[in-house]
């Protein structure tokens, strides 16, 4: 079993792969590896898509990329696992409306829209903990409480445009969405690599993730 | 709903931590790493290193540092100190920090603000801000920006550079009342409310922490987004969950 998270550029992977290697060798997960290669994660058994900064950004360096988005694509399409965290979940929508529109994959229906919350006294970026608000059940968030918290940090949120698709949320002065997921793919908005003992435990959950 | 951020600071030397600590079953307590691990387990929000390395030849220490810290920890780092570069900044995020502290570069030139967070985001570049009181007339806000360890006035009005770096780019703001840092006789209050109602990104409040009561009011008359300190948990006054407990029983929203 190889989980490959994908390296276009994106920010700093090294929590993220040290979140992954750790729960990996905890769980019988198999081999964790950062890749920027599309023949590795062609081979994936999952792939795991992380992501910092505007979404138009990371649209254009996984573009950038020869032949990366189409390997995902295949791979997904396939029904091997997919996460996508943060800027990688919200690149699971229809599209982005940070700085123009910007197309997603469009596998979760829906835009990725710049936070406005009702109470003029919440700042933007939403950053820190929030309290999760868990609608659906499902297997990689299983053994997660309700009202666990996870580390936000972001000022665009994904609205989808089908609510069985949101399977966390978190208020935030709105509506903002944690979780999303459909058939073989999830994607949190929150960061599982740094959010201590949740995150970790969403980890291994996906990592063991039979869809 | 979003909690209020409690952030335990620790000054690294040499990639050693610098002031005494009593944490009890530490092998090495000097080692950041180790009082990070501490810090995790206890339910510190995020964590804070301040270097305070002198000499440019050991600066590689820090590295190593968050570097350790990365495979340790699963919360959010923020490094600070000597942040000059865009370099500077790649090597710590690579290391394994999740947001950098520009303070010294940023007051020299905030257009590095906006080049740092074009390069890697906004969310990852905090502007430390370094501020005191200072008699009316000298700035229109009463409050002006020193660097230096609080040594050298600049001129630079805080407010008005607050939210400079607000538009250039910065995600948060690492705000430390200067005249107070040290004393234990609590935030600037004053100056932190100026900051915190001036821009739309999160203040972090610094500077003076003497007691919990302190951390409460940071929050409620300081409006900061959260609050950092860091000898009263050094010296094992407090833990971290007594001071989440204090500031949850004066109506501040902590993650318990």
């Amino acid at each position: 079993m190889t989980t490959a998270i994908i390296d276009y550029g994106s920010g700093n992977l090294r929590s993220a792969e040290k979140a992954f290697q750790r729960m990996a060798a905890e769980t019988g997960g198999g081999a964790v590896i950062v890749t920027s290669d599309p023949d590795v994660v062609a081979r994936a058994d999952r792939v795991v898509l992380p992501g910092v900064g505007a979404f138009a950004d990371c649209r254009r360096g996984l573009m950038a990329v020869g032949g990366m988005a189409e390997a995902i694509e295949a791979r997904v399409a396939d029904g091997y696992p997919f996460l996508g965290i943060c800027v990688g979940m919200q690149l699971m929508a229809t599209r982005g409306l940070e700085h123009g529109e910007t197309p997603g994959f469009g596998w979760i229906p829906g835009e990725v829209e710049r936070l406005a919350p009702n109470d003029p006294e919440l700042k933007v970026p939403h950053m820190g903990w929030n309290e999760l608000v868990i609608t659906a059940e499902h297997p990689v968030l299983a053994g997660i409480e309700a009202g666990a918290h996870a580390y936000f940090v972001h000022s665009y949120h994904l609205r989808v445009r089908v609510p069985e698709h949101r399977l966390a949320h978190v208020h935030y002065g709105q509506m903002v969405t944690a979780v999303v997921g459909r058939a073989n793919m999830v994607g949190t908005q929150f960061h599982p690599e740094k959010s201590q003992a949740t995150g970790l435990r969403l980890i291994a959950n996906f990592l063991n993730w039979r869809p | 709903m979003l909690k209020v951020r409690v952030i335990p600071c620790l000054d690294v030397k040499d990639g050693r931590v610098v002031k005494g600590v009593n944490f009890v079953d530490l092998k090495d307590a000097g080692d950041p790493v180790e009082q990070a691990r501490v810090y995790d387990a206890a339910g510190a929000d995020e964590l804070c290193f301040l270097d305070i390395t002198a000499s440019h030849e050991n600066r590689g220490t820090i590295l190593d540092v968050a570097r350790r810290t990365a495979e340790a920890c699963f919360m959010p780092l923020t490094v600070g100190g000597g942040v000059r570069t865009i370099d500077d900044i790649r090597a710590l995020l690579l290391a394994g920090a999740d947001k950098v502290s520009i303070n010294t570069a940023a007051v020299k030139n905030p257009d590095f603000v906006r080049e740092a967070a074009e390069k890697f985001g906004s969310q990852c570049i905090t502007v430390a801000i370094d501020a005191k009181s200072v008699p009316e007339g000298r700035t229109p806000s009463g409050y002006e920006i020193f660097t230096h360890g609080g040594r050298e006035a600049t001129g630079i009005d805080a407010v008005a550079f607050a939210k400079l770096v607000e538009e250039k780019g910065a995600g948060e703001i690492l705000l430390t009342s200067m005249d107070r840092d040290g004393t234990r006789a609590g935030f600037n209050l004053g100056l932190t409310r100026a900051i915190a109602d001036a821009v739309s990104i999160p203040v972090i409040a610094s500077g003076g922490v003497g007691t919990l009561e302190h951390l409460v009011e940071g929050v409620t008359e300081g409006h900061a987004s959260a609050v950092l300190a860091a000898s009263i948990f050094h010296f094992g006054e407090h833990t971290i969950r007594e001071a989440k407990l204090h500031m949850a029983r004066g109506g501040v929203a902590v993650r318990l």
